[in-house]
């Protein structure tokens, strides 16, 4: 039986096609995933299904749950199928929940509203939907305010309130993106547990094959507003038809050619016994809070590490001492044995021989400033050590620099804004590599992008690295993306580095109990042999 | 670029409306229609739309012309105060934001939270107890006043651009946090700063009307809006276009005022530009 | 908890100390001795010399600022200089109008404010929005006691319903105070609630962008409902901080609408005293003022404590 049913939906916003001509089902008891990059139009399909679509949309066809035709319905009949018959859950949980609430009054409130219970039944009862979506009221009181909760749980909650009045169907839109990997196998197995045990039909929106690979029934790809295939999950990864999908699997298990380097590597940035700490401001609680507590590795030159962990690991942390942007409190950092902080500020000689490219493609340049300046920045690093380019020979290396990461040289007088995200981040690498640095740091550097974007930026790095004989410390919480571009890898945890080694080996055989809690809670693609 | 056309109308509105008091301000020294320090008894208290526009006053001065004189001292006035705030505000607050863990960056930030403890009006009576009135404690006064709102709008701003990527890229290029703060954060907080500008300058003409009112402000014979409604008050009862003129003057002033604020930010506000590009 | 209230209580502190200075230096570097200025220029060197005693303007500056705050800390304000009268009960007397008068403002500019700022945010774009805000934009623009005049004019001239000003006493009953001091609050409070209504309506609207009003409405919330529990609260956190900062202005407007109200306040208080170069009455004034502004950000911070659990700590 047929839950929810979308047919021949198109849907206009502001002048532009967003959705065309998009029909599907999400039968009761199973998982349906919508697959599609981003821009594709999966979460307007949502918004849709609620009708809560942005003011001034266009629709056309028809959205059906059970025999009742959403389309036409008004303001209040919706709001009895809101949340009573479809539940969603939300990307952000850190913003999904009312702050100024606590969790228990944010659950109840759908029962009071659903329901008709009082508001002390509803509050019972919230606890123990709470205590099903695995946050029980004696470890976790209902009057806990969200900012007290951990993202994982603060998802739970989300879904606890979406399924709190028992709905036939639950829309989750990217459910997982913002969590760790640990984090989301369990939400994962929470959502997979609730539809086999009450019967929801659950929309699942991703980006993420890997994420619907072992719990769809069904997965339907999306791009430019439109269902280009839709197949059973088990024969999609055997025999999909379309070019796109054939691109986004061929994306999502890219592998790059790493060219094993030439020469005897020679210790390049050594890391030992790192220590540091963040203390709470003010004068009355130093609460001292250690970010990183013993961390040594080294990096040869040319080499190519990994560094792997979950978000408050202390890895960002790291990546700052490492640049000398923020002291260290114990410990050394040096940089062909020259230590990257002296006397109190960062070490003047190590700025021209460290870059770095970080995840956020929008935030990384300041928008007032053409490609040009931006990518003439690090120059700043050689001044009084080199004579510096000026006029038409700038102009000529920031030329270089734009063809060598695959861009135009005319490039160069156009603003960031003109560019999209894959082009900003070769951009980013082009404005490392100007001054020839031995080290870049790339810190999620390719987060933020979609796949196949993605590839093409991870091969754009081994190019360039084995091209120069570049060493770099990719830092990272996507598995598969370290398995790619690394020879070594470390795994860190809290404040230390649990294992390391050679990539293959750690991923193949992991050590360490983390790593393999990790490699087990990373979502992966069925091993497919395209036909 | 977006063509003229289609900038927000209150641009224009508010840009005209400033523009022609700035302009009767500046025209009051070389001309007005009548003199402005002689009296005339005999013409006292004309209504307006008559051989006087504006109408007379009680000593036979011609509003327009007061209102003109006028101008000069209310603009003078709060655009010096904005200068102030601006020109040891904005600095303030960059330092505070470029180091905050410093000393010093909290000392700035208390010694702000206290400026703001102390209204314009208690500064200028204040200074006005011990150094008597003039229109150059109003300017102090509100002066004084402008300083922490731009010391904590520019130090937000920046705080939030120093946590940004492009930041932290130039730190690793090794530029100074003075270099840093003059070439990515001014430029980048430069919008807002000038909208607070404009919102300021019309909060310091309504503040100086106040001072003058009360006569903390300008002291005659140099005629202030602020001045020319304490006189009104007496007579407001058989001669409402007294109090009616510079009170409307006063609006008008500062709803331009406000108008181009307004336009200017629907113009550089970065959210609306994100959200188009 | 206990730490932030604690840490703020602090402050208070030191504010209140370093005002303190502040004021007492501005005051002691006027030229001209306030004995010989009581005394006139006539006056015998020993009469001066007396009374510059009986004032304590003998004594060195630092015993005089630690005797001025210990006399304030037991509400013993000092002598004023022209009416040889106890400054505490004088200036007791006027607070006995221009607090109440600030309040009242306070009270009429938020219930106005609140609800039409809601209001224009949830018909954000419409006929309602666009009329609350071209009113408001005039609002924002009169000088308040430029309305108190024209209040006047209407309604105390022209019709007749209230008295153009002056102050019957609180012993006159409730009912008189507040019919006296009510022109002057209107004139106080709109100009505010104009500005007020602003703030509410662009908090409101930044907090129905937030995903929990997403959330809400998947609950099945209607808009108004979704606004009303989870909206008003949220964008109640920045209204706050204008309110706060709001009561010094009408404070310092309350000061000036009582010239146009010939009202027996602080305002007039003060404004003789610098024609008389009274300067303990202005001092103690000015100090009172500084007290409540610094006093009523304090309360607001407790408030935040209360509308923001974030605030609150841990466990």
């Amino acid at each position: 039986m047929s839950a929810l049913c979308f047919s021949a939906l198109t849907l206009r916003l502001a002048g532009r096609d967003i959705l065309h001509d998009v029909s599907f089902e999400v039968p009761a008891g199973q998982i349906t995933a919508l697959i599609g990059e981003s821009g594709s139009g999966k979460s307007m399909t949502a918004l849709a299904a609620m009708q809560l679509l942005p003011a001034g949309a266009q629709m056309r066809g028809r959205i059906t749950l059970g025999d009742q035709d959403l389309t036409g319905l008004d303001e209040s009949a919706l709001c009895q199928i809101r949340g009573r018959k479809i539940g969603m859950i939300f990307q952000e949980p850190m913003s999904a929940l009312n702050p100024l609430q606590p969790i228990g009054a944010q659950v109840a409130e759908t029962l009071i509203l659903h329901q008709g219970l009082d508001p002390r039944a509803a509050m019972t009862q919230a606890q123990a939907v709470l205590a099903r979506v695995g946050l029980p009221a004696d470890q976790f009181p209902p009057d806990r305010y969200p900012h007290q909760l951990s993202g994982g749980q603060r998802q739970r909650v989300v879904i606890a309130i979406a399924i709190a009045a028992k709905p036939d169907v639950v829309i989750a839109d990217e459910p997982t993106t913002a969590l760790d990997v640990t984090t989301q196998a369990q939400i994962l197995a929470l959502l997979r547990q609730l539809v086999d045990e009450d019967g929801i039909g659950l929309l699942m929106i991703t980006h993420d094959l890997a994420v619907v690979a072992q719990m769809a029934d069904m997965i339907h790809v999306m791009r430019r507003g439109e269902i280009v295939e839709s197949a059973p999950a088990d024969r999609f990864f055997r025999a999909m038809q379309h070019p796109y999908s054939k691109a986004l699997l061929a994306a999502s298990t890219h592998q790059v050619d790493l060219i094993a380097p030439t020469a005897a590597p020679a210790p390049l940035l050594c890391v030992h016994d790192v220590r540091r700490s963040y203390g709470a401001p003010g004068l009355w609680r130093r609460a001292v809070k250690p970010a990183l507590r013993g961390v040594s590795f080294d990096i040869a030159a040319g080499g190519r590490m990994g560094l792997v962990g979950e978000s408050g690991c202390g890895k960002s942390t790291l990546a700052r001492a490492i640049l000398g942007l923020d002291p260290i409190d114990a410990g050394s950092i040096t940089l062909n044995g020259a230590p990257v902080w002296r006397g109190g500020a960062p070490n003047p000689d190590i700025r021209r021989q460290i870059q770095v490219v970080f995840q956020d493609p929008f935030g990384s340049f300041n928008p007032r400033h053409k490609v040009q300046r931006l990518i003439a920045e690090p120059l700043h690093a050689l001044r009084g050590a080199a004579s510096l380019p000026q006029g038409a020979a700038l102009r000529a290396m920031i030329g270089d620099a734009l063809i060598e990461v695959g861009l135009r040289p005319d490039d160069m007088d156009r603003y960031i804004h003109e560019f999209s995200g894959g082009q900003r981040q070769r951009i980013a690498i082009a404005r490392a590599l100007l001054i020839r640095p031995q080290l870049i740091i790339f810190d999620e550097a390719v987060s933020a992008l979609d796949v196949s974007v993605r590839a093409q930026i991870l091969d754009l790095i081994a190019d360039i690295s084995a091209r120069h004989g570049l060493a770099y410390l990719f830092i990272t919480h996507d598995l598969t993306v370290v398995r790619e571009i690394t020879d070594d890898v470390l795994v860190m945890r809290a404040g230390q580095i649990v294992e390391s080694g050679p990539t293959a080996q750690v991923l193949d055989a992991p050590q360490h109990a983390y790593t393999k809690t990790l490699l087990a809670a990373a979502p992966r693609l069925p091993q497919t042999h395209p036909e | 670029m977006k063509g003229v056309l289609f900038l927000p109308r209150t641009i224009f509105i508010g840009g005209a409306i400033t523009a022609l008091f700035l302009l009767a301000a500046l025209l009051s020294f070389i001309w007005t229609p009548h003199d402005v320090t002689g009296v005339a008894i005999a013409q006292k208290l004309r209504p307006p739309f008559g051989d006087f526009i504006l109408g007379t006053d009680h000593f036979g001065r011609d509003l327009l012309s007061m209102v003109m004189v006028g101008a000069r001292v209310s603009l003078a006035v709060a655009l010096v105060a904005v200068g102030i705030g601006m020109g040891l505000g904005v600095p303030l607050g960059l330092a505070a934001a470029a180091r905050p863990n410093a000393w010093w960056s909290d000392a700035i930030m208390r010694l702000n939270d206290l400026i703001f403890a102390f209204p314009a009006l208690v500064i200028a009576i204040l200074i006005t107890a011990s150094f008597g009135a003039s229109a150059l404690n109003a300017i102090i006064a509100i002066g004084i006043f402008n300083i922490p709102v731009f010391a904590r709008l520019s130090r937000g701003a920046a705080l939030a651009l120093w946590q940004r990527e492009f930041i932290l890229s130039a730190r690793v290029c090794g530029k100074s946090d003075l270099r840093i703060s003059a070439e990515h954060i001014l430029p980048n907080i430069a919008n807002i700063l000038i909208v607070q500008g404009t919102i300021q300058f019309s909060l310091g003409i309504l503040a100086e009307a106040g001072l003058s009112y009360v006569g903390l402000g300008a002291q005659p014979p140099l005629p202030s809006w602020g001045r020319m409604l304490a006189d009104a008050q007496t007579m407001v009862s058989f001669a409402p276009h007294l109090a009616l003129v510079p009170g409307l003057a006063i609006v008008l002033a500062v709803l331009g005022l406000n108008l181009l604020g307004d336009g200017l930010r629907d113009v550089m506000d970065p959210r609306l530009k994100e959200r188009q590009a | 908890m206990i730490q932030f209230v604690m840490r703020r209580f602090l402050s208070l502190i030191a504010a209140l100390a370093v005002s303190s200075v502040v004021i007492f230096l501005v005051i002691e570097v006027a030229p001209g001795d306030p004995a010989s200025f009581m005394l006139g220029i006539n006056a015998q060197p020993d009469t001066v010399a007396a009374l510059r005693a009986e004032l304590g303007l003998d004594q060195p500056k630092l015993q005089r600022y630690v005797s001025w705050v210990l006399g304030m800390l037991q509400g013993d304000f000092g002598i004023s200089y022209t009416y040889r009268a106890p400054v505490g009960q004088m200036i007791a007397d006027r607070l006995w109008v221009s607090l109440p008068l600030a309040i009242y403002a306070l009270a009429l500019s938020t219930l106005i404010a609140i609800p039409v700022g809601a209001y224009a945010a949830a018909r954000r774009g419409r006929a309602g929005d666009m009329m609350v805000m071209g009113a408001t934009q005039l609002g924002v623009a009169v000088p308040n006691f430029w309305f108190a005049m024209l209040l006047v004019l209407m309604f105390a001239i022209k019709l007749q319903w209230f008295s153009a000003g002056g102050f019957p006493g609180w012993e006159a009953g409730l009912g008189q105070g507040i019919m006296a001091l009510s022109l002057p609050a209107i004139a106080l409070a709109l100009p505010q609630a104009a500005i007020l209504a602003r703030i509410m309506r662009s908090a409101l609207l930044d907090v129905l962008g937030e995903d929990y009003m997403r959330t809400a409405r998947a609950k099945g919330l209607s808009r108004p409902r979704a606004i009303w529990r989870h909206g008003m609260r949220n964008a109640m956190i920045p209204v706050l901080t204008i309110l706060g900062l709001q009561f010094s202005f009408l404070l310092a407007g309350a000061i000036i609408i009582e010239q146009v109200f010939y009202l027996p306040g602080l305002g007039r208080l003060v404004f003789q005293a610098i024609t008389q170069r009274d300067l303990i009455v202005v001092e103690s004034v000015v100090m009172l003022l500084v007290f409540t502004v610094i006093m009523v950000n304090f309360l607001v911070d407790l408030a935040y404590l209360w509308v923001d659990p974030r605030l609150r700590g841990d466990g």
